[in-house]
């Protein structure tokens, strides 16, 4: 689009986008986000094109000067249902369709969007009752999607779509009605804290950036999302990049810094494409760059991609990657505020805090104390997923409670099993059980029971989940993403890894469990930077919280939850045995022996849990134990 | 000894950034999009390109995951084993893929340099699970079969090719 000059300019192109999309008759909105894609929504906005395509009054296009355009089709960012996708939204009736195939298309362009016919296999249902309508169906209906609100309704890859939604209002209210300090000001007010995992209030690091005497700084926002179970950031790059992208700007302008970076997990392409069209569609539009709206502000922003390595997720860690260096935390202070980023004074966010600068801005910092809890206002995005029915992105105010979470949107336990624990804050937080189910989710709550908010993930684990071998499952994360650099995280994840390993193999000894109490203390204690500090946390909460699992692994040599490997017993059931010897002859180990007509048996102390007897046996005999 | 085509090639990479530290990990991110690996050759040319050491490139180039010196097939999988993957189980998909292909912990790359097996931590696809990536494009909801009848289907392709 062309240049937009001032803020008169501004205000004009949002009322005549906005007006627009109302008055546009009917749109099919057609999840693009990385979940749908993977499941085909690629082929059904083709089908959709084409569609309406063949009617010479429709045109696909965004093209703000035509008029009389009566569908138009977009693809958007995540909607957050990955478990139900590709999803098709269809507005203005709101309808949501799920599990889309390319070829509905032709169904639902005739039917529904021709006549207004609800097509009755393609609703969400649950529990007997039929959802017509997106924002009824309960996993959006116990949610307060504010940060994520344009996301799945607003064309990701068109600024015009964003620019309609308000986008870059909160910018030019900040660049032509408010200074620096008052912005500052506001951001303190507000009270938001670092959606990452700190939660270190946003608008106190702005404000140390601000009173340095060095005047280069920058602003610098972590996409470096690296948590296993984790796409709240991800969602928000592909769904709705140019809120965060004018966060950015906002606290460039609060910190007088002319050049911003976003580091973005190079696992993820599709929110690398995304922001990079964000950036090149909003410097075309005046709102980035030289010169922003006339006010004579300058702010260039560029994208560094990661390479892998969890640990540039870190501060520090994090700008020496960008500065083409190996991805090592340094000691700390200086500080980043201090000297962060070629070692000038830096500002470093994740995505979802600069995503809720705008809104701050825009609606005021009460308005944004509404949500939430005193000292945790505001929403946070959480990825539900693992053992639960209705696995996605979801976002809800701080202070719910995690089984409103689990049970309320997430639907409860998939296959109705028995919930166990709900691990978050990824390699870096712990699990909270059955009895923590109703504790308030903030930043300090969850704190006092021990683990971490973190950057949002949640992986709810059922009665078949090992708790030990979740354990060892971190620890060889952490083990592998340690950076090396000291000696208590490389070494000691390390012997905590063996450790570990022994236990779920059947070797380990009840010493053990001290020794990694030991280890946890040490590591807890003189780690270098705090993805190391953190790395035990895993350990100590399933030490904690599931002592009788490790116990039952170390003195019984079983696994409750019959999962790890080296404690499975092959069993032949004496009853259906038929005593036809193929389970002897597919064994690779001889460890299976019998005699004629009588029942065989395995050698517990020769079986090496292959299964090939299970699968050579033709009467279903052999089972695991 | 790389024939005369990388070093033009890299020239036209080294064109687009400025001559500086802070250009390397770009670099080597193109340099390995472009022939699937990081020859070393390249990574000492640039080195000297941008004005540092050959080991201090060599130092950065190892460090992240991501990089490899190690030449990569045509298909480059990448099986998610991140917590929400690893809890659907996600193991067997990748015992699967190793088994179908003759790979294992070690050996991450077909003979005929088709296919690459490799674990990534998460691909923030975690509504999916498990998912994998071939390339760039994400599989849902994988199972043990549905491994084995994608690496039939990609065969297939190639064959066409």
């Amino acid at each position: 689009m062309n240049r937009i000059e001032n803020f008169e300019e501004l205000k004009k192109f949002h009322e005549l986008f906005e007006a627009k999309i109302k008055n546009s008759p009917c749109r099919v909105l057609i999840c693009a986000g990385t979940g749908c894609q993977a499941g085909g929504s690629a082929k059904i906005a083709e089908r959709f094109n084409e569609l309406a395509g063949t009617d010479a009054n429709i045109s696909v296009e965004f093209a703000p000067e035509a008029a009389g355009h009566p569908v138009g089709v977009r693809r958007t960012g995540c909607h957050g249902f990955c478990e139900m996708g590709p999803l098709v939204r269809i507005e203005p009736q709101g309808i949501l369709y799920t599990k889309v195939k390319p070829e509905d298309c032709d169904e639902i362009f005739e039917k529904t969007i021709k006549n207004g016919e609800i097509i009755d296999r393609l609703i969400y249902k649950m529990d007997g009752k039929e959802y017509v309508k997106q924002e009824e169906i309960p996993f959006y209906a116990g949610q307060t999607r504010v940060v994520l609100k344009n996301c799945g309704h607003i064309d990701a890859e068109h600024i015009e779509e964003a620019i309609a939604s308000g986008a870059y209002q909160a910018l030019a209210h900040s660049l032509f009605d408010l200074t620096p300090d008052e912005v500052i000001e506001k951001i303190l007010d507000s009270n938001l804290r670092g959606r990452g995992g700190g939660g270190f209030p946003a608008g106190k690091k702005w404000q140390q950036v601000a009173r340095q005497a060095e005047t280069v700084r920058y602003v610098v926002c972590n996409g470096d999302e690296g948590d296993p179970g984790a796409f709240m950031d991800r969602s928000i790059m592909e769904g709705d990049p140019h809120k965060m992208i004018e966060g950015m700007i906002i606290a460039a302008y609060a910190v007088g810094a002319h050049e911003g970076y976003i580091y973005v997990r190079a696992e993820y392409p599709l929110a690398v494409k995304r922001l990079q069209i964000a950036i090149k569609q909003a410097t075309e539009a005046g709102l980035l760059g030289e010169n922003i709206l006339g006010s004579g502000f300058d702010f260039q922003l560029h994208i560094n991609r990661g390479a892998g390595a969890f640990v540039c997720g870190e501060g520090s860690a994090l700008t020496a990657s960008i500065e083409g260096k190996r991805g090592m935390p340094r000691v700390k202070p200086p500080r980043t505020v201090e000297q962060g980023l070629f070692e000038k004074p830096t500002v470093l966010n994740n995505v979802e805090t600069f995503a809720n600068v705008p809104m701050i801005i825009t609606n005021g910092a009460d308005w944004f104390k509404g949500f939430g809890t005193e000292k945790s206002p505001g929403t946070k995005a959480f990825a539900l997923t693992g053992s639960v029915k209705n696995t996605g992105l979801i976002e809800v105010p701080f202070g719910i409670t995690p089984r409103e979470i689990i049970f309320k949107i997430g639907g409860g336990i998939r296959n109705d099993k028995k919930f166990k624990a709900v691990q978050i804050g990824g390699p870096s937080g712990g699990c909270l059980t059955e009895s923590q189910l109703d504790e308030p989710l903030d930043f300090d709550n969850v704190k006092k029971l021990g683990v971490i908010v973190g950057s949002g993930g949640l992986v709810v684990m059922d009665e078949d989940t090992c708790m030990v071998e979740v354990a060892r499952f971190f620890m060889e994360f952490t083990h592998r993403e340690s950076c090396g650099k000291c000696v208590p995280c490389r070494e000691g994840t390390l012997r905590m890894l063996e450790i570990l390993e022994r236990i779920v193999a059947g070797q380990g000894e009840m010493e053990d469990i001290e020794k990694l109490r030991t280890l946890s203390d040490l590591i807890i204690n003189t780690a270098l930077c705090g993805l190391g500090k953190s790395a035990p946390l895993p350990v100590v909460s399933t030490l904690d919280n599931f002592l009788d699992e490790y116990e039952a692994h170390i003195k019984d040599k079983k696994c409750p939850a019959h999962v790890c490997q080296k404690l499975k017993q092959y069993i032949i059931d004496k009853e259906k045995c038929k005593a036809c010897s193929k389970c002897a002859r597919g064994c690779p180990v001889q460890a299976i022996h019998g005699a004629p007509k009588t029942p065989y048996e395995i050698d517990q102390s020769k079986c090496i849990k292959c299964g090939a007897c299970i699968a050579a046996c033709p009467f279903k005999a052999i089972y695991v134990a | 000894m790389l024939d005369n085509s990388f070093y033009e090639k890299t020239d036209e990479i080294l064109s687009k950034y400025p001559a500086q530290e802070r250009s390397l990990i770009p670099i080597i991110h193109e340099i390995q999009e472009t022939w699937n690996y990081i020859p070393v050759e390249l990574l000492s040319y640039i080195a000297g390109k941008i004005g540092i050491t050959e080991t201090k490139a060599y130092s950065v180039a190892s460090f992240y995951e991501r990089f490899s010196f190690e030449a990569k097939g045509k298909y480059i999988i990448r099986v998610c084993d991140g917590t929400a993957c690893h809890v659907r189980q996600s193991v067997p998909v990748l015992n699967r893929l190793r088994e179908e292909l003759g790979l294992s912990e070690k050996k991450h790359t077909t003979d005929d340099m088709l296919f690459t097996v490799e674990t990534v931590s998460c691909l923030g696809a975690c509504g999916l699970a498990p998912a994998m990536m071939v390339n760039d494009k994400v599989h849902p909801a994988m199972t043990p079969d549905k491994a084995t009848a994608l690496i039939k289907e990609l065969k297939e392709e190639a064959a066409k090719e």
